[in-house]
């Protein structure tokens, strides 16, 4: 099981926003874990579901060149619980990008209602100042996430 | 018209309580980044990018903070800054109030250097030009 927290992209302008739906269902085990006798949609998974929105586009934006790794959570903001039925949307706007990080903003909506902000940064570890190095395989956008773009933008050779 | 020196620095406290969600009494002149206000490597972008909207103006990478001036083996040795890399630094970052760092350059002493103040003056000199 790849660890993947969104359904489909709804709108993906390369370089500038996307959007991306999640369809909550009471199937999901997570659901029951996380408080027994009252299924929510946990606010740690709408954070990596907007982080894997964000981090889509920002890594699309350098052709998936880069290693893109969820560096820090500058805001995240629910102020409503997620329940079973619900349709979830994340929709991601690049506000900075470098060759050494990038800034995303994002605005989480239920059936369509705003609900909330998940602002995030990104870092491309290859460029990172410490010299660290990391395996040459880009083992953050592999096939599953790349599939998720078919329709939207070209496949990176 | 330039911004005084204490409307650079309420903007500054606005970036900083936002990057580093501090508390705005927690942002005085003297406040070092990472010790009083607990930056971390990637606040310090956070912070560039964040400055870069709010005063309209470029930082390039290094300008602020330093980059590559560190994994120079010309300009570190055992830890310390060679007499040559701190030329470097003194050159390359005006805004930064040295003190008595020349007396022991270790290079763990840096983020130390490194206060509210010191962006105060990045902004005012990249302001005014």
């Amino acid at each position: 099981m790849r660890w993947i927290w969104i359904d489909r992209f709804e709108e993906f302008s390369p370089g500038v926003s996307a959007t991306a739906v999640k369809n909550v269902s009471l199937a999901e085990e997570h659901l029951h874990d996380h408080w027994e006798d009252f299924p929510v949609m946990p606010v740690s998974l709408m954070i990596e579901g907007m982080a894997q929105t964000s981090g889509i586009l920002v890594g699309q934006a350098r052709d998936f060149r880069e290693k893109v790794i969820l560096a820090k959570i500058s805001k995240a903001e629910i102020s409503e619980p997620v329940v079973p039925g619900d349709q979830l949307k994340y929709h991601a706007e690049i506000v900075t990008i470098t060759d050494q990080a990038a800034s995303t903003h994002g605005t989480v909506s239920k059936n369509d209602k705003p609900i909330g902000t998940i602002d995030l940064m990104f870092s491309h570890i290859d460029q990172n100042l410490a010299g660290t190095k990391f395996p040459e395989e880009n083992f953050v956008f592999t096939g599953q996430f790349l599939r998720l773009l078919a329709g939207f933008v070209e496949a990176p050779a | 018209m330039a911004m005084t020196e204490d409307e650079i620095f309420q903007k500054v406290t606005e970036t900083l309580t936002e990057a580093l969600g501090v508390d705005d009494d927690e942002v005085t002149p003297d406040a070092t980044l990472t010790g009083d206000l607990g930056a971390e490597s990637i606040d310090f972008l956070d912070i560039v990018f964040r400055l870069e909207k709010t005063f309209g103006i470029k930082i390039p990478p290094g300008d602020l903070f330093p980059d590559n001036i560190l994994n120079n083996p010309d300009f570190v040795a055992d830890g310390k800054l060679t007499d040559a890399g701190l030329i470097k630094l003194k050159e390359s970052m005006p805004h930064v109030e040295f003190g008595e760092f020349d007396q022991d350059p270790d290079v763990n002493k840096l983020p130390e250097l490194f206060k509210v103040q010191t962006i105060v003056n990045y902004v005012k000199n990249k302001t005014a030009n």
